[in-house]
């Protein structure tokens, strides 16, 4: 491994562990009664959004879904305003609006995680065209899962990116379940890229737990798109280990020994592995989970610490101006 | 000052935006084909990127508007009829009215949605709607309802400089009516405003769009009666402009509300609500609504046309809430 690439290496793994981390206390808080609403975590697809963001620059467009916690972390975004965010605080990154299934951070270029099935795959490529009307080669990678390839918003947003030949990156989680229901039961392909042929674009299907594969991939992905060569359909075959959501009622799915099976091949573990097999010492490593444990600490720290919105604040941002408050809540 | 259609009025407040703004483009079905002739001489101005033909996919061209939007352009998107916005619905109401609230005011979205409002002509009931009133439920969305080429001109001209998500409905039956229009690239009539359109003291007449002709050449007839209707076009239906609509209220004491979409929930029926709950005190009479019934519409012009709105059902109404025998 040269200098450069352990670097990327490392990052990598940091930017993992934070998902993971930042997850595992996320959902011990939520059972606590600490988090309200419900909770959608990322962790065991950890390899699929850092793998992919590793690929993006800074400046690059991202848009993700429901299951948002993982994508602004890989993305590089603070942890600080993402957990106050699930606790509801001011200091949240969406100042208490948001919640779990929104957790984005406009800083690191994303444009939303939205939670309605499919609908940020317009967005990411109205953004790419925003990029080709701007003449900037920034570039659209847009997160969706099996589930969203069967929505109509899905198809017209690849044949947009198709016929205007624009910088996007579908790149489809497909972590074999559309809440309760399995992908093999709905939808029509094996792959869920085969239905990039529907719309002359090239894909790749890689080891969604292989952090290194799934960063190769739209590596390829985003040059293409930054030349000019158009939108890459990217599948990641991976694996979320907790249900669809905490708290959303009886949604609880007998998966088998699956869980298991694919707990054997973590991706954080399988990193590790490699790191260390390449020559990376395990103190090293070890160092740098400390730090990032010590740094999911802080954001909680800080958003406890932090004062909810005020009953004004659910006026704002309706609008670019504030609108006005109810005379039932200024009694 | 020039004389312009409807039409022309939109075409020049589209053309001098993107004159002047290169974040401002155009795109929507059968754009540069000009099928309506809002586009005219665009291609040849402005070139294909700005100008740009969709595929017939509104759920998708709409949320790339909003997507373009998000990073720094200013779309105005064409969605040709209103009845096409039920596709591009989910985008609509989950993405472009709410982005700005749930990411906490990080999502800007200063883009401009027109449909045009085909009605009246036998074109059947997936063809002639009035949409607007549902949007009106959708917190985060503005709504511009013109009456007229100058308001037409100076609203879209606002819409598209607006930091907000407009949505324009352009009322076709107005589409050939001429009216003298400013020159002045700056000219623009602010969102949010309503405006007296004949001052009056014996009733008032809110009518929305293309009612307001209707509402005018009504008033007009009852001026030679002796009743003096004054004529009240919201203009923007969201935000409405409470202020004006009370104000006329109290000072002639009898509404009638006049809107060309379907009876429950209007806008009638939001104005209305608006002067009874907190003009009741200055009423003399109950408020009057004047709107098309709850059915869908015929493609029978035989059955079509008596269902909208039309100048005689508004004398009509008027002399209802005046107390003025109907005559039979």
């Amino acid at each position: 491994m040269t200098a450069k690439a352990n670097d990327r290496s490392l990052e990598s793994y940091r930017r993992m562990l934070r998902i993971r981390h930042f997850e595992d206390r996320a959902e011990a808080m939520h059972a606590a009664g600490e988090i309200p609403g419900s909770l959608h975590t990322y962790a065991g697809q950890e390899a699929s959004g850092v793998g992919a963001c590793m690929a993006l620059r800074d400046e690059d467009y991202m848009v993700g879904t429901h299951r948002s916690h993982g994508h602004p972390i890989a993305k590089g975004a603070a942890l600080r305003p993402l957990m106050a965010e699930l606790l509801a605080k001011a200091t949240g990154i969406c100042k208490g609006k948001g919640g779990s299934m929104h957790l984005s951070d406009f800083k690191v270029g994303s444009l939303g995680e939205t939670s309605i099935v499919g609908s940020g795959l317009p967005v990411a490529v109205g953004a790419a065209l925003g990029s080709k009307l701007q003449g900037n080669d920034r570039v659209s990678l847009c997160f969706f899962g099996d589930g969203a390839s069967n929505e109509g918003a899905f198809h017209e947003a690849c044949n947009l990116a198709a016929v205007w030949k624009l910088p996007v990156i579908f790149l489809c989680e497909n972590n074999g379940y559309a809440v309760s229901t399995p992908a093999s039961a709905m939808v029509s392909v094996k792959d869920v890229a085969e239905r990039a042929k529907a719309y002359s674009m090239p894909s790749a299907i890689v080891d969604g737990q292989d952090v290194e594969a799934v960063f190769e991939a739209v590596t390829e992905a985003v040059t293409r798109a930054r030349t000019g060569g158009g939108p890459t359909f990217v599948e990641t075959k991976t694996y979320r280990y907790a249900d669809h959501a905490v708290n959303m009622g009886r949604i609880l799915l007998d998966r088998g020994g699956e869980v298991d099976e694919w707990r054997q091949r973590d991706p954080i573990t399988l990193y590790r592995r490699r790191l260390i097999e390449s020559g990376v010492p395990e103190a090293t490593l070890d160092d740098l989970e400390n730090e990032v444990v010590a740094e999911v600490e802080d954001a909680i720290t800080f958003g406890r610490e932090s004062p909810y919105p005020t009953q004004e604040e659910a006026f704002d941002d309706v609008l670019s101006e504030r609108l006005p408050i109810p005379a039932f809540l200024t009694a | 000052m020039a004389r312009l259609t409807f039409l022309e009025a939109i075409q020049s407040a589209q053309f001098e935006e993107m004159k002047r703004d290169d974040k401002v483009f155009i795109m929507g079905e059968d754009i540069v084909c000009n099928v309506f002739g809002t586009t005219t001489n665009f291609v040849e101005n402005f070139g294909l990127e700005r100008v740009r033909d969709t595929p017939i996919s509104e759920n998708g061209f709409v949320g790339a508007g909003a997507g373009a939007a998000m990073v720094g352009m200013r779309p105005i998107v064409d969605v040709t009829l209103s009845s096409f916005l039920y596709p591009a619905m989910d985008q609509i109401v989950s993405i472009i009215a709410k982005s700005r609230y749930i990411y906490g005011g990080q999502a800007r979205l200063p883009l401009v949605v027109r449909s045009c409002m085909f009605y009246g002509n036998s074109n059947a009931a997936q063809h002639s709607d009035r949409p607007y009133p549902m949007l009106m439920g959708v917190p985060g969305l503005k709504i511009i309802v013109p009456s007229g080429p100058r308001d037409m001109k100076g609203m879209l001209k606002a819409a598209i400089r607006d930091e907000d998500p407009v949505f324009c409905f352009e009322d076709a039956t107005l589409w050939s009516g001429k009216e003298e229009v400013p020159d002045d690239p700056d000219f623009v009539v602010p969102i949010g405003k309503a405006e007296v359109k004949r001052e009056g003291t014996d009733v008032s007449i809110f009518a929305i769009g293309g009612a307001v002709p209707m509402a005018m050449a009504a008033a007009k007839i009852l001026a030679q009666d002796g009743i003096s209707a004054e004529v009240v076009d919201p203009r923007t239906l969201s935000p409405l402009d409470r202020d004006a609509i009370l104000k006329s209220a109290r000072k002639t004491g009898r509404v009638v509300a006049v809107d060309p979409a379907h009876r429950t929930c209007s806008a009638a029926s939001e104005i209305a609500a608006i002067v009874v709950e907190d003009a009741f005190d200055a009423l003399r009479a109950p408020v009057v609504r004047v709107t098309t019934p709850d059915t869908h519409m015929p493609f029978s012009p035989v059955i079509e046309k008596a269902l909208y709105p039309n100048k005689d059902r508004i004398i009509a109404a008027v002399r209802k809430v005046v107390g003025a025998p109907v005559p039979a």
